[in-house]
Formats: structure tokens, sequence, C-alpha cells
């Protein structure tokens, strides 16, 4: 399959543009100029020339020997963790305050879970000295409290979303509300693949520098471009959209997206999307939603901030759907035992994001001579309470 | 013609429509509430389906929507309600709502179901227009439901011609770009209605957001057809004992 939805934003059937009216002009203006603006090579210079000099790139692609000699095969990681403010979310958003820039807008805002692409929004508006907004359910405000520190400090609002469940699908809803409220001065920095079209192609298209990366790197290091496998976990589905794009056409390479199980697929508890969805509409795309039967989303649930959203983006939908990409999932507890496991083996701590990718390593069917590549799109600063909970049981 | 169609042949100026959230604030409520407002003389009704991610509306109609569905409200539960309703005056009745819970029930049997219960027309903001026109429109006809579009101070001339021809009931016009139930500005809000109003759609304008009382119904009305009030009339059924019936005969009282 190709890496680009058709020009109403559709990926097979899985995209589109749901909005109402009162979006409709900012949208359509999106839809038109945003290739033309990402293209233009003014514009290629600057993302490369930050995403270098200030975001720190290129990551390392690391052969992890330890945990190659545990799974009987080559294990790389992309270290996205490496990345500055501490994850993956910064290519995005260096690529979206670049493109606002040049709409002439001057109020960013976004929506944010854990607090990561918050961090990452807030960051990118301190280096361009644009105002930021940040929308975050009270809920996760109260469980994600340094990073709302971090927002605070880089010059962001904070703005607790209290409609709903006080989660990241509110938030979203908050700073759509926004965007409606303030059409002509305000950018919307989405932060995943998800929301109206043009946004999950845009966002992947940012975060496909991974991929790109990965290509590269891994000619380098073993003579061929081309892993056997390519793991990440999926949310919304940004980085793994990063990670699997400059792929997408290589059928040979199995692409393994990694949902939050939560407490069990069958548990109540969970945010495995492609699991427990079907077809429905949410912030502004059609794709795989958790609802219930008469079409109210419901809230999901994991550990991991960044991976409770009761939806998935359009391109991961039609992945699932077209049998091109395999769905796996790991459960809270899997996470946790294998960003120990990480840990302890790699001397790497893992955001738990990136450690349900790790988690499914142990169910897949390698061989030796399998190269497999888990992107490692966070690290475990922000998850150290958490984790804190859990040191007892793992080293006694 | 549908019942929006005739009302607007017998009346084009002044019509006030008023819009109240299903299931709020008691599940039972909804027939209550359609019985006040027919009887106290509303033009038409828009019945607000409620959704739990309504992302074009304000925190009144939010809060609304989560205690309705709380309360068990669904749109099967609405229409077995509708079933049973029995007004003493024709009045138009639309169904407003998000396309999420709509395509869950099935556009199909939702228009047929919709139709037979007695309703005139839908508003579905995040229906696309595009969508409409390939896959939509030919079922809202075939059930005889006239579909509503927006319009804001960004939708270009072209657009609104587009949308024009593609309505055949009303044309709904956002008064300012912005969520439900919240403040506008006057002098910007006069130049877009007065230039709505000079286009000379064949469709009448009612607008939407932002009226609440005699004076912005009135500003609404100078140029357009009419007004959709519905975040005072939810605040007005909120946070006091007096009955359904009163409430709605305080709030209209405020029109006149």
């Amino acid at each position: 399959m190709t890496n680009h939805p058709d020009q109403y934003g559709f990926y097979g059937k899985f995209g589109g543009a749901y909005i109402p009216e009162m979006l409709h002009a900012n949208v359509e203006f999106l839809q038109k100029h945003y290739q033309e603006i990402i293209d233009s090579p003014e514009f290629q210079k600057e993302f490369e020339y930050l995403l270098k000099d200030y975001a720190g790139r290129e990551t390392p692609l690391y052969y992890a020997e330890r945990l190659s000699k545990k799974y009987g095969a080559s294990v790389y990681l992309k270290r996205e963790d490496l990345c500055h403010t501490g994850a993956h979310k910064v290519n995005n958003t260096i690529g979206q305050i670049l493109l606002a820039e040049r709409l002439g807008k001057k109020r960013i805002i976004a929506e944010t879970g854990a607090g990561q692409h918050g961090v990452a929004t807030a960051t990118v508006c301190a280096l361009k000295g644009l105002e930021c907004i940040v929308y975050m359910g009270e809920t996760d405000m109260q469980r994600q409290a340094l990073n709302v520190a971090r927002m605070e400090m880089l010059g962001a609002k904070v703005v607790p979303a209290m409609s709903g469940s006080k989660t990241l699908k509110d938030a979203t809803n908050e700073a759509i509300r926004d965007w409606i409220n303030h059409p002509e001065d305000t950018y919307y920095q989405i932060g995943s693949v998800v929301g109206p079209h043009p946004y999950p192609d845009m966002v992947a298209q940012f975060q496909s520098v991974i991929s790109k990366e990965i290509r590269a790197q891994l000619k380098e290091k073993t003579g061929t471009e081309l892993p056997d496998y390519v793991i990440a976990c999926v949310g919304g589905g940004s980085n793994a959209a990063g990670a699997f794009y400059h792929f997408l056409e290589d059928e040979q390479v199995k692409l393994v997206a990694v949902e939050a199980a939560g407490n069990g697929i069958e548990s109540g508890e969970s945010a495995a999307t492609t699991q427990l969805g079907r077809i429905g509409i949410l912030h502004g795309c059609k794709s795989l939603v958790m609802q219930t039967e008469d079409g109210q989303v419901v809230e999901p649930y994991s550990i991991s901030a960044g991976l409770d959203y009761p939806g998935i983006g359009p391109l991961h939908a039609h992945l699932f759907d077209t049998g091109r990409g395999t769905f796996l999932n790991a459960t809270d507890k899997e996470a946790l035992d294998a960003a120990f496991e990480l840990a302890q083996l790699e001397g790497i701590i893992p955001a738990l994001e990136s450690a349900h990718a790790l988690a499914v390593l142990k169910k897949l069917d390698l061989k030796k001579s399998d190269r497999v590549v888990v992107n490692l799109s966070g690290r475990g600063d922000k998850d150290m309470a958490t984790y804190l909970k859990y040191l007892p049981n793992q080293n006694g | 013609m549908n019942k929006i169609q005739q009302l607007f042949e017998r009346k084009n100026k002044n019509i006030l429509s008023v819009y109240f959230t299903a299931g709020y604030p008691e599940l039972e409520s909804t027939n209550e509430i359609l019985t006040a407002l027919a009887d106290n003389g509303v033009d038409m009704i828009e019945i607000g389906m409620p959704y739990s991610d309504p992302l074009a509306d304000g925190p009144v109609i939010q809060h609304s929507s989560s205690v309705a569905i709380a309360n068990g409200m669904t749109i099967a539960k609405l229409f077995e309600q509708l079933g049973k309703l029995k007004l003493s005056r024709e009045v138009p009745l639309l169904l407003m709502g998000y396309l999420n819970p709509v395509i869950q029930y099935g556009f199909e049997n939702f228009c047929r179901d919709a139709s037979a219960v007695g309703i005139s027309g839908l508003i579905i903001p995040d229906l696309p227009l595009r969508e409409y026109r390939l896959e939509y429109e030919v079922i809202t006809k075939k059930y005889g439901l006239s579909f509503v579009f927006l319009i804001t101070p960004e939708t270009s001339e072209e657009r609104i011609r587009e949308i024009d021809n593609l309505s055949d009931g009303f044309i709904y016009a956002v008064s300012s770009s912005s969520v439900t139930g919240r403040a506008t500005d006057e002098s910007r809000k006069e130049d877009y209605f007065k230039r709505i109003g000079a286009m000379n759609l064949k469709n009448p304008v009612v607008v939407g957001f932002g009226v609440k009382d005699k004076a912005t119904f009135e500003h609404a009305c100078k140029y357009l057809n009419g007004a959709i009030s519905g975040t005072a009339f939810i605040n007005q059924l909120t946070g006091n004992e007096k009955s359904i019936e009163e409430n709605t005969k305080t709030f209209l009282n405020m029109f006149r």
C-alpha cells in the first residue's frame, strides 16, 4: 500500500474530515496548502535544521545485544527516547510550528494526555515566541503534575478540560472548541495521526523521519535497508506511523502495532481499539472507535496515559482492515515487565508506552536471522512514579 | 411538502425555533417539553440527540447531553417517546445531533424511523457536504426529510450558493464562529446578517447561536427569517423547582 491518503483524506474507508461548518474554512485551507508548504525547499531546510540541531536527530539505531540474545534474533532499538523533550512527539511539533508560522498564526493550541505532546508543543512555542495554550483533562493534570509544571515553566498556559471523563478525549474536544471560537488567529497543533484530514497525513509525514533514518541506519549496519519486523506501540498512532511510513510499500517487512490491553481485552478496562472498537467517527475522522452499541464514545483504560485513547488513526485502521499491519496488544503487567527487563538488560528506562512495544518480543515467532526494529518512542522519566510502585515486586 | 416547507409557506418572518436536549432534565421530559413548546406557540422545534463528544457545543448543551446520556437516552428510546407524542397543533420537528450515533443506528433506518414518528428535518453538523451529496441525499429525500446545513461568517459565497441548492427546508446561519452559548460581536453579526439577507437565497435563513431574548431575536429577524434559541432554554430548565410548563412560559415570554 502507499503511504498517502486520497485527496479527501481517506485511507481505504477510514479518514476524511467530519467537522462542523465552523471549522470548514480553516481545515479546507490547510487541506489545499499543507503539502506545498511542507514541500517547499525553504520549509524543508528549516525543518531539517531544527530536527538536527534542536531536537538532536538523527537518533541512534542501537543494536541491543543482550535483548537480542534473550529473544534469539537481532533486536535494534530506534532511540526516539533520546530526542529533545524525551519522546518522538517533538518531530511533529517542530513541523507543525513551522507550518503555523507560515500561515501567520499567533496563537497555538494543543491537546495532551500524558503531557508529552503538550510539553513538545510548549517547547516549540517558546522557541518561536508564540502564545501557547494546552488543554489537558483535569484528571490527567493531577496524574501528570510534573509535565504540567514543565509546560508552565516553558511559558504555556495549561487549561483543565472539565467535561466528560476529564482525560485526553475531552481535552481534544476542548481544543477543537477553542479553535471554533478563534478561527482567525489560532492554529491547532494535533499531537497524533488523528483528527480531520489533513492532520493524519501531515503528522505521519513529520514523523516519517523515524523510518527514513531506520532504513539508512540499517543499511549501514547490515547492508540491507529492510528489517523483518518493525514494532511500535499505538495509542492514536503517531510513533507507529513514523516508524512504518517508509516500509508501507515493502510488503516483506512485517509491521507490528501494539495496543494497550490495560487489565486485559475482556476486562472492561482496556484501550485496544482494534479489538474492542468498530467503525465510527471521533474528533473529525472516520476510524475504529471504542463505543457503546448506540454510538457513545467510551472511556478507555491503560496504565500508560499516552495509549488510553478510544480511537486510532485512520492509517492504522486501514492497516488493520487490510491485514498489512499485525495488531497485537500488551497488558499493563506485560508492559511493566518489559520496562524492567529493558532497564536491567540494556540500561535503558523506556516510557510505559514504548514498553508495550517491547512486551510483544516474546509473542513473536522469531528466527535467529530476523532483524527486528523496536521503536523506543520515549523515555521513562515521566513514568517513575508508576515504576516506583512496582519496584519492590520486580527486585524482590 | 413536509411540515418545514409548509411552515415557511405560511409564515416566513419572525420564525421562533427552540432547541432542547432529549432526555434532559429527566429521561421522560422529552414529550412534556415538546407539548409545552407547542402549546405556547413556537414555530419549530429542534430535538437534540445527546452525544458523548459534542464538539460544536458549549458547556450548557454539553452538560445537558451528559445528563441525558446518564439518564439512559438513546436514539431508539427517543423514537419510542416520539411515537407516543400528540401535539395540540402542527409544529415541524427536527432532530439535531452528531453523525456517529446516527451511523451506528444505520443512516437509512434512522431516516425511516424518524420520518415514521413525524420528524421533518435533520441537522447533523459534522456530516460533510460532499458525503451528503454522494451518499445521503437520496436517503433523506426518500423519507421526505429536509437536511439543514450550517453556514458561518467564514463560509464563502460560492459554498453558500451550493448549500442553498442542496437545501429544501432552511439554512441555519451560525451567528458567529463559536460554539453554542457564547457571546458574539454585535456589529460583525449585523454585517453578516445583512450580507446573507442580500444574497436572495431560495431557502429561508434562520439564525442560531447567541439568540437569547427579544432583542437578539428581533435583531436576527430584521434581516433574516427567524432564529433558534437553545442554550438559553436549557438554562431556563436548569436549577429551579418550576415545572417544565412554567419554565417554558417564562422562557418564551422573554421573546415577546
